[in-house]
């Protein structure tokens, strides 16, 4: 995984809440066997309208989305945080999570930022009067931070030491080796198998 | 301190707890299927790992599987790769797969709990937000991405954080027609699609103890549109019973510890929730949703409502977008909408309870002229069971459509969908957007709402169906 410190950059606001992985990345797109190559598919049936926020010009190039609440409900599907990144967005800003998309979003380096909704209304009102403005997301110090605008936010220390440093949690449980396997044998017998071995 | 069901199951599976960093959790079960896992694999084969318990690990195809002429190849060149790499993966890890053609093929979680195991007090985890169906057994079930899949594969276990408990009792008697589905899909207009974000939900109280297991399974199955990843039912006699004599259920010796173990799984008379909910089963009625997420329904005998009527400005403007994606205007009666579709499947409602229940309501009567009915079984087994029970001829009768088990026309992957604008009647658990297809219209419903408004070309309950007669028993 990419290891998170700081980013600084233009942002998109998305003023929408619900905003489901279906409409991150539509399920035809789930068909691909790679994590890349998704770019394309974010937010697939919103880029038809000319009108939509990721199609105007001063938004190219922006890689910090600030949407509504309850951002990623709906199914589980990693390709909906690879599709932002393959897009280019680093970080996404919300007042509210769907649990399984933040955990995806982690373990990618997506870093996914909680801040109190009059927080990412006023991200909203300074973006959207000013597309150049820039929008920093410091992981060190866990602050949000742009023009008027200080924030702290949020995130479990095990979290944010993982994503510092970019660490593999593969190879971190597999440290626990020995714990695995002392847990394997205390197993009572009547859990069920699916083959015999 | 009392524990709650959930702390329980949490404990007995915490592989290793160290201050600062979340618990090492061990899973029982870990079921795979072709659209989640191919990346996972690829991580396994780049870092030189092997599957840890190919004992503990099930493969079986149903996001892309066609519903009609599965004699033949695959049309769609993609949908067929992805289940081929599903098929080679399989083959060079050794996991155990049902392919499409297989008897014990269909929706993932559908055949965990028919197999037998899915059992309770074990941890359950699928690259697939509905894992939390499993929960009805008083499992720890819940959806992963696919990295966390890779994780499973290659350590049996995943880091998580514990999450809090939510009890959301439901007493009282649930009216006639009323059933599971209008049950979940009331509590997730109460609590909203962020009301059980962080939280394991426990469904209990007299109305949850009366259900069924596939009635159980459905309110468990939609937790993920509370927000919630996982929600549990106690087990009790109606959950042994359910699992005595499946092909994986403990036997003899190993059964009776098991039952012995299982009955101590129930959440503390002194335990703590750290939120609760009470519902009246009496108070509800069948429900539909109006809206773009499934907390946007209501009882079917409402009016579509008026956004203006939110307090709240995000929900006002979700309304108002809902309203015009859906072609609907407020005021207008939920009765009155008319569908194209009707689709009765899923992993919510693709059982053979749920075919019984359509079927019922069917029998002797015709479908709508203009409407299509996809009736679409969770599995082969489902599939057989109906077809020995003569349902499918109820079905085709009626001039629904039987077709082949999968995940169909709930996601659309495979070729079941909506044409731009149509709508349906859906016994599915995603009104997003597009979901059944670019730019459908999704109505949730029961089976028996779905059955309901086939016949009569609009939303109905089945009460509206007493007025059109039946040729049945004639």
């Amino acid at each position: 995984m990419e290891a998170f410190t700081t980013h600084t950059g233009r942002a998109v606001p998305l003023r929408r809440s619900n905003v489901d992985t279906d409409q991150i990345i539509p399920a035809h797109w789930l068909k691909k066997v790679t994590r890349d190559g998704f770019e394309d598919g974010l937010f697939e049936a919103w880029r038809k309208d000319e009108q939509f926020v990721l199609n105007r010009p001063e938004r190219q190039g922006a890689s910090v989305l600030v949407a509504g609440p309850d951002f990623g409900t709906g199914s589980s599907r990693e390709h909906a945080v690879w599709a932002l990144q393959n897009y280019g967005f680093q970080t996404v800003i919300s007042s509210r999570f769907a649990d399984i998309f933040r955990g995806n979003s982690l373990k990618n380096g997506l870093l996914t930022v909680v801040l109190p909704q009059e927080t990412v209304d006023a991200l909203w009102e300074l973006t959207e009067a000013d597309p150049t403005a820039e929008v920093t997301v410091d992981l060190e110090r866990r602050k949000v931070l742009a023009a008027g605008i200080d924030a702290d936010f949020e995130l479990d220390e095990n979290a944010r030491w993982r994503l510092l440093n970019g660490l593999d949690d593969i190879s971190l449980t597999l440290q626990n080796e020995a714990d695995i396997a002392a847990y394997e044998t205390s197993r009572p017998a009547f859990k069920p198998r699916t083959i015999t071995v | 301190m009392g524990r709650t069901l959930a702390e329980k199951v949490w404990d007995d599976h915490v592989v290793r707890r160290a201050e600062g960093e979340p618990d090492l959790l061990f899973i029982d079960l870990h079921l795979l299927h072709e659209v989640t896992s191919p990346q996972a694999f690829d991580g396994l084969r780049q870092n030189g790992r092997q599957v840890r318990r190919l004992d503990l690990t099930i493969a079986t195809e149903d996001h892309n599987t066609p519903t009609l002429d599965i004699d033949k190849p695959i049309a769609d060149p993609v949908s067929r790769a992805q289940l081929e790499t599903l098929r080679k993966n399989c083959a060079e890890f050794g996991v155990r797969l049902h392919p499409l053609g297989d008897v014990e093929q269909g929706v993932v979680h559908v055949v965990g709990p028919q197999l037998g195991l899915t059992q309770p007090g074990t941890t359950v985890v699928c690259g697939d937000s509905h894992t939390s169906t499993h929960g009805a057994f008083g499992a720890l079930a819940f959806g992963i991405g696919t990295s966390q899949v890779e994780h499973v594969l290659a350590t049996q276990t995943l880091p998580l954080a514990r999450p809090r408990t939510m009890a959301i009792t439901v007493d009282g008697e649930l009216p006639e027609d009323v059933t599971a589905k209008d049950l979940i899909l009331a509590i997730i207009a109460k609590i909203g699609t962020g009301g059980g974000q962080g939280y394991i939900l426990e469904y209990r109280g007299s109305a949850i103890e009366k259900l069924s297991m596939e009635a159980r399974m459905t309110i468990c199955n939609m937790s993920i549109e509370a927000g919630a990843r996982a929600g549990m039912i106690a087990p009790d006699e109606t959950t042994f019973a359910y699992l005595k004599g499946r092909a994986h259920a403990p036997e003899g010796e190993d059964w009776d510890a098991a039952v012995a173990y299982w009955k101590t799984l129930r959440s503390d008379e002194d335990a703590v929730f750290d939120a609760e909910v009470v519902i009246d089963a009496a108070s509800l009625a069948p429900f539909v949703t109006w809206g773009t997420n499934p907390g946007q329904g209501a009882p079917l005998s409402a009016n579509v409502p008026d956004p203006a009527s939110y307090e709240d400005a995000s929900e006002r403007l979700a309304a108002e977008k809902a309203l015009e994606y859906m072609g609907l205007t407020a005021g207008q009666p939920l009765r009155d909408i008319k569908v194209d579709t009707v689709f009765v499947g899923s992993c919510t409602n693709g059982r053979i309870e749920d075919l019984r229940n359509a079927a019922a309501l069917l029998e002797g009567r015709k479908v709508a002229d203009g409407v299509r009915m996809l009736v679409v079984p969770g599995s082969v087994r489902v599939a057989l069971q109906a077809v020995e029970e003569g349902l499918d001829k109820v079905f085709k009768e009626s001039g629904a459509e039987w077709r082949h088990a999968g995940c169909s026309m709930c996601l659309g992957m495979n070729p079941d969908q909506l044409a731009p604008g149509e709508r349906s009647a859906s016994t599915s658990n995603r009104n997003f957007e597009g979901r059944q297809g670019k730019g459908g219209r999704t109505h949730l419903v029961s089976p028996q709402v779905a059955a309901a408004t086939a016949v009569l070309g609009h939303l109905a309950s089945p009460a509206d169906l007493s007025d059109v007669a039946t040729t049945a028993g004639v």
